[in-house]
C-alpha cells in the first residue's frame, strides 16, 4: 500500500491507470475530466505510457479499438457529450470483444448541457448505448478512493471477460479532493496473455482477425449468443454493492455514486430520528445487483431511489422489486446535487404514508 | 515460392500466388482494381519478408472483407476510422508495419478528419487509397471524388457543382501537410502501372521501416459495375475522364514536394 495522499478524483484515477500498467491513453479535452489527460500527459509519458491528445472522441475510441486489438492495456476518458460520440466505437469494441477502460465523468445534459455533476448517462452506460445488443461492465465509484480502486478492478474485469469496462463517475467525484491510498498491484501478475491480438502473424499460427462483421446471419446470431452467455456469467459472478443499515430496515434507499454519498448522510439523519431506513449502493451498474434487491425486498415496506437524473436506475430497481413494494423516486437534474435534507424530507413523507413506526430507541444514532 | 506450388509436370512455374494471399476466392466484380491491388500489396509483403511483422486495417466499403484474402493479422475498422485504428495499433507496436486499406467514401468522406490528422501527425503508417469515384458496395452512389457531370444512383442527372460541390482531391491536400513523407497517385490498369504501384508499395514499407512517417498511395481505380461499363470500357473511361482530374505520379517523395506535377485543370463551374 502507498502512503496516504490528498488527490483530485480525476488525478487519482489517472495515477491508478499508470499503476495498473495502462500502456496507452487516447483522449480529447472536455470539462470536467481534462485532468485525466493532463495528468497522464505529464506523469504517464514520464513513466513510459503512450499518451495522445487526438482530434476527436471518434478518433480516440477508434485508437483504443486498434490498440486494444493489438493486445495492449489501454483506455480513454471523457464526459457525457464526448462519450456520446464514442458510442459507435464502443459497439464495435463490444462485438469484437476487446478489453479496454472507458471513463465517463458524467456532466449534466442533454445537449451541451452543463459542466456540473449529473447521473443522466445511466441508460446510455448500462443498456448498451450504441447500436446492437451489448453491454459494458459499469462500475460506479462514490469516492476519490474508489476512483482509483475501480481502475484496477475495471481493467481486470475487462481482461477477464474480453469486454469494455466503464467507470461511470460524475463531475463532483472528478473534481473533489480526498485522501487516497493506492493498492499494491503488479500488472505483470494480472494481465493475461492475449493470443488473439493482432501483433503480426508468425508462421506457427493462423492470422488473427479483429472484427465485428459477420455477414451470415447464422454466424452473427452465434456471436450474439456468445455475448449474451458472457453477460449471463457476469450477472452470475460480478454483482457488487454496498449495504448500510439494512439489517433491520423497512425503508430501503437505493442510490449510486455521488447520490449514494448524499443518501448515506440522509440515512444517518433518518436513523437519528428513529426511522428504520437502510441504504443499498450498487457498485456494478452492469451487471446490476438484482440478487441483493431480491433478498431484501420481502421485508421492505417501501423503496426510495435517489438519482441525479429524471429516474433511470429506478427502472432496474422496479424490475428487481417486481411490484412487491412501492418504489418512489427522488431526483435532481441539470447539474443540481440533492442535499441530505432534501432526501430526509422525502423519507419522512414516505414513512408517514407507509405507516412505518419509528424505532423506539434510535440505536443507530 | 511455396513448394506445393512448384509444378511437377514438366512446365516451368513463372508465377505463384504468394503465401501472403489466402486460398479464399475474391468476391470482387470482374475487372475491378481491388484484386490487383490486393495481390501487389501482398506480394510486396512476401518479397520484403515482413508477413510476421505486418498488421493491416480493413475499411467499410467493397474491401471490407480484405482480411479474407490477405494472410496477415488484420483489424476491421468502423466506416472512416481506419486511420485512427491504424494509429492505435502503430503506437502500441511501433516496430511493426501497419497499413490501412480504404476506399474514397471511407477515406475522403466519413473519415476525412481521421485521414487528415493521421497524415498531419506524421503517423508512421501506409495508407492505400482506392479512388474509383463511386460507392461500390452500397450500389453506386456519389462519392466525394465523383467527377462533375458523372451519373451515379444519387446523382442521376450527373454530379452538379451547385448542389454537390467539387470532386475532392484529398491526395493533393495531404501532400501539403508536413507530416506526409511520401504521397503518390498510381493506377493498376496496365502492366507498367502495376509495376510502378508495386515500387510505390515497397518504397512506402522501406520508409516505414526507417520511421520516416506517413505514406499515402492513391490508386485511381475503375468500377465496371458501378460505372455500368465493361472492364475494358471502364479502363478507357478512367484514362479519359479520371486521369485529367486525378493525374498520376508522385506528389511528394522523401518529404519533398515534386515540382513538375502535371497541371490540375481548373474546375469549371
Amino acid at each position: 500500500m502507498s502512503e496516504a495522499l490528498l488527490m483530485k478524483g480525476n488525478e487519482a484515477l489517472a495515477e491508478a491507470a499508470i499503476r495498473a500498467g495502462c500502456q496507452g491513453y487516447f483522449g480529447y479535452p472536455i470539462t470536467p475530466q481534462s485532468e485525466v489527460l493532463e495528468y497522464l500527459a505529464e506523469e504517464g509519458r514520464k513513466r513510459g505510457m503512450v499518451v495522445m491528445q487526438v482530434e476527436s472522441e471518434l478518433a480516440a475510441i477508434n485508437m483504443v479499438y486498434g490498440a486494444a486489438g493489438a493486445g495492449a492495456r489501454v483506455m480513454t476518458s471523457s464526459s457525457s457529450p464526448g462519450i456520446s460520440l464514442m458510442q459507435e466505437g464502443l459497439s464495435y469494441i463490444a462485438c469484437a470483444e476487446l478489453p479496454c477502460l472507458v471513463v465517463n465523468v458524467n456532466r449534466g445534459g442533454p445537449g451541451l448541457g452543463t459542466i456540473q455533476p449529473s447521473q443522466g448517462d445511466y441508460f446510455q452506460s448500462t443498456k448498451g448505448g450504441g447500436h446492437g445488443d451489448y453491454h459494458l461492465i459499469v462500475l460506479a465509484p462514490a469516492s476519490v478512493q474508489e476512483m482509483a480502486d475501480f481502475v484496477f478492478d475495471a481493467f481486470d474485469l475487462a481482461d477477464k471477460y474480453r469486454n469494455p469496462a466503464m467507470i461511470l463517475a460524475d463531475g463532483a467525484l472528478g473534481q473533489m479532493m480526498e485522501k487516497i491510498v493506492f493498492r499494491d498491484y503488479n500488472p505483470k501478475d494480472s494481465i493475461p496473455a492475449k493470443e488473439w491480438a493482432t501483433t503480426g502473424k508468425p508462421k506457427s499460427r493462423e492470422r488473427n482477425i479483429v472484427t465485428s462483421l459477420h455477414i451470415q446471419p447464422e454466424k452473427m446470431e452465434q456471436i450474439n449468443l456468445n455475448l449474451q452467455e458472457k453477460y449471463r456469467r457476469m450477472r452470475e459472478r460480478e454483482q457488487r454493492y454496498q449495504l448500510v443499515n439494512t439489517e433491520d430496515c423497512e425503508i430501503l434507499v437505493v442510490a449510486y455514486g455521488l447520490a449514494a454519498r448524499v443518501c448515506h448522510r440522509a440515512v444517518e439523519l433518518a436513523r437519528h430520528q428513529g426511522l428504520p431506513v437502510g441504504l443499498l449502493r450498487p457498485i456494478t451498474l452492469f451487471p446490476y445487483p438484482y440478487n441483493i434487491v431480491h433478498e431484501l425486498r420481502d421485508r421492505l415496506r417501501r423503496v426510495l431511489v435517489v438519482e441525479m437524473n429524471s429516474g433511470q436506475m429506478v427502472e432496474d430497481v422496479r424490475l428487481a422489486i417486481e411490484g412487491r413494494v412501492p418504489v418512489d423516486f427522488y431526483g435532481k437534474m441539470g447539474g443540481i446535487i440533492p442535499s441530505p435534507d432534501d432526501v430526509l424530507e422525502k423519507l419522512i413523507t414516505m414513512t408517514d404514508r407507509a405507516g412505518v413506526k419509528q424505532i423506539k430507541e434510535a440505536s443507530h444514532a | 515460392m511455396p513448394e506445393t506450388m512448384v509444378p511437377t509436370n514438366g512446365y516451368e512455374c513463372v508465377w505463384a500466388k504468394p503465401e501472403t494471399l489466402t486460398e479464399t476466392k475474391l468476391h470482387y466484380c470482374p475487372g475491378c482494381s481491388h484484386g490487383v491491388v490486393h495481390k501487389i500489396l501482398m506480394e510486396a509483403v512476401q518479397e520484403l519478408d515482413i508477413q510476421s511483422e505486418t498488421v493491416g486495417v480493413a475499411p467499410v466499403g467493397c474491401s471490407v472483407f480484405a482480411y479474407h484474402y490477405m494472410n496477415v493479422d488484420m483489424q476491421e475498422a468502423a466506416h472512416g476510422r481506419a486511420a485512427a485504428v491504424a494509429t492505435g495499433i502503430k503506437r502500441m507496436l511501433p516496430d511493426k508495419y501497419v497499413f490501412s486499406y480504404q476506399g474514397d467514401g471511407d477515406l475522403a468522406a466519413i473519415g476525412t478528419g481521421e485521414t487528415i490528422h493521421a497524415a498531419n501527425r506524421g503517423e508512421n503508417i501506409l495508407v492505400i487509397f482506392i479512388n474509383n469515384a463511386i460507392y461500390g458496395m452500397t450500389g453506386g452512389q456519389m462519392a466525394p471524388t465523383t467527377l462533375l457531370g458523372m451519373k451515379t444512383s444519387t446523382t442521376p442527372e450527373g454530379r452538379n457543382v451547385e448542389t454537390q460541390g467539387f470532386p475532392f482531391r484529398i491526395t493533393e491536400l495531404i501532400a501539403m501537410l508536413p507530416g506526409a513523407h511520401y504521397v503518390t497517385r498510381q493506377a493498376v490498369h496496365t502492366p507498367n502501372a502495376v509495376r510502378q504501384f508495386k515500387k510505390a508499395v515497397t518504397k512506402s514499407f522501406q520508409y516505414q521501416k526507417e520511421k520516416k512517417g506517413y505514406c499515402l498511395i492513391e490508386i485511381v481505380s475503375n468500377c465496371p459495375s458501378g460505372w455500368k461499363l465493361t472492364p475494358v470500357e471502364a479502363n478507357k473511361w478512367m484514362e479519359e475522364n479520371m486521369f485529367p482530374v486525378y493525374p498520376l505520379g508522385d506528389l511528394k517523395v522523401d518529404g519533398k514536394p515534386v515540382e513538375k506535377r502535371p497541371a490540375v485543370p481548373a474546375t469549371k463551374k
